[in-house]
């Protein structure tokens, strides 16, 4: 099916309005804020700390733990039901690998680090929105990295390539494919890759493209948002 | 910042506190609403110094209890979440967590501070059912109260979804309000070193070896109390309590208006 133009009347290349802020629970060693359209997600990391049982330590380095949950209210339809789902679990385990080829934990062999990702809302994206918190908090916990990590979805809606699908566009009638990547700024490589739909193979390395575009700009709202933290913390 | 119980005793004991305040002075509090208006059917932050929570409500439709054919009823669950302090885990919830989540529900509850009659839709078959899911976002000091004003905030907030038959369209939201006909407030005061105070942050918190919640309605009517902590109260320490807890709960009642 022809889409020609977007519901929510953004261009094809063009993401939602995003605000990133950095330091938003005091407790957390790091945290941050990353909203993206009416989709929220808070990062906090904790850590690195004693990690139990014993057989779960890495002799080489600390372990890193993420941590995605949909708060009850942030659906879009019914009550999500509190706890862990088959859905969190996976959503967990794909956003560690994302950010295992980045972060640097072998000052602390045996430890772990825990970063834990909540939506408030959601309006589709939330696990590129979580990276994007995560990175953030990461960074803002000190760890090694060598890069930040930007992840966005894109795919197609109906016939045509577009970046950062909102919920709107994930459901469109004339079908859709979502395609959250996560990339490393400074080297164009991915970390992470999903695809929900059916697409050609050309389609798909349009949609990566673009992407991967989408997230260079990503990069920069994350960037600013470290500054605005700690370029205030050099003037103080 | 982590200081020692000796501390925190021997300023309450020059009658300070070690942020600065009057035993009876709560930090600032600030309540926003519809933090996630997309997705719940009312929502909303409070923060109380450092202490922020955010609450939603879900509204669903349900069977009603067989005692109480023609009457809805409300849910409140705290989550601990490990992501707003150190001394929370992953996994079920905590004894804390749970408390929280039984004294926020029944300040609300027997306050009667929502008709739960009007909440009917087919007597003995479907009622609307009230869900709401408190989350510390960062948890410094005195949850029970940040519980209780959010909790207030979020159905204030809370409007009821379309219902087309006997579905509800999530998406389409009407401008019926819940129906909230009262505001029952919880000022939890704390014990430390043989004194009362309000409002603890982490430290004092945890250096308190008694506490006691009570809600009150406006109408100054008391509608839940919680003892909590392993010492005694005095009859004479729970009346100063309830006088204490009866102007500050006023006192925070302006936050509504």
């Amino acid at each position: 099916m022809k889409y020609t133009k977007r519901i929510d009347g953004r261009k094809f290349d063009e993401l939602r309005a995003m605000k990133a802020e950095v330091g938003v629970v005091k407790n957390a060693v790091g945290s941050a804020r990353f909203q993206i359209g009416k989709t929220v997600a808070i990062a906090a990391v904790y850590g690195p700390k004693d990690l139990f049982p014993k057989f779960l330590q890495k002799p080489q380095s600390a372990r890193l733990r993420c941590n995605y949950n949909m708060m009850a209210f942030s659906g879009s339809g019914e009550r999500v039901r509190p706890g862990a789902n088959r859905r969190s679990k996976e959503i967990s385990m794909v956003i560690e690998k994302a950010f295992e080829p980045v972060l640097d934990l072998s000052e602390f062999p045996k430890a772990v680090v825990d970063v834990y990702i909540e939506l408030i809302q959601t309006d589709a994206g939330t696990r590129c929105a979580g990276i994007c918190a995560a990175s953030l908090a990461l960074a803002d916990a000190g760890f090694d990295m060598k890069d930040l990590v930007c992840a966005v979805s894109c795919g197609l809606v109906g016939d045509q390539v577009v970046v950062d699908l909102d919920k709107p566009e994930e459901d469109f009638e004339g079908g859709a494919v979502d395609i959250p990547i996560a990339m490393l700024p400074r080297t164009g490589e991915i970390t992470l890759l999903q695809l929900d739909g059916e697409i050609s193979k050309e389609d798909l390395k349009k949609a990566i493209e673009a992407g991967k575009e989408a997230c260079k700009k990503i990069y920069e709202v994350q960037k600013a948002a470290l500054r605005a933290k700690y370029a205030q913390e050099v003037v103080a | 910042m982590m200081v020692s119980r000796d501390y925190i005793e021997s300023v309450i004991a020059k009658q300070m506190r070690i942020d600065g305040r009057k035993f009876d002075e709560y930090r600032k509090i600030e309540i926003e609403y519809g933090v996630s208006s997309k997705s719940a059917e009312g929502s909303a932050r409070v923060k109380i110094g450092d202490t922020e929570v955010v609450a939603g409500v879900k509204l669903e439709l349900g069977s009603p209890f067989s005692d109480k054919p023609g009457e809805g009823s409300i849910m409140v669950n705290v989550e601990l979440l490990p992501l707003s302090s150190p001394l929370f885990e992953s996994g079920p919830p905590s004894i804390d967590a749970i408390e929280l989540s039984r004294v926020t529900d029944r300040g609300i509850r027997e306050s009667k501070a929502i008709d739960f009659k009007k909440l009917c839709v087919r007597e003995g078959e479907k009622v609307w059912l009230i869900f709401i899911d408190i989350y510390p976002i960062n948890a410094g000091g005195n949850l029970f109260d940040a519980c209780g004003l959010v909790a207030l905030a979020a159905l204030r907030d809370a409007v009821f979804p379309k219902l087309d038959g006997d579905k509800i369209d999530y998406h389409v939201k009407t401008k019926t309000k819940v129906p909230l006909t009262k505001l029952p407030i919880s000022c939890t005061v704390w014990k430390v070193n043989n004194e009362l105070i309000v409002d603890p942050c982490l430290e004092e918190e945890m250096a308190s070896n008694a506490r006691l919640s009570v809600v009150y309605t406006e109408a100054g009517e008391i509608c839940a109390m919680q003892k909590g902590g392993d010492s005694p109260l005095t009859s004479e320490e729970i009346a100063q309590i309830l006088d204490l807890a009866e102007i500050k709960s006023q006192e925070l009642r302006r936050h509504f208006k």
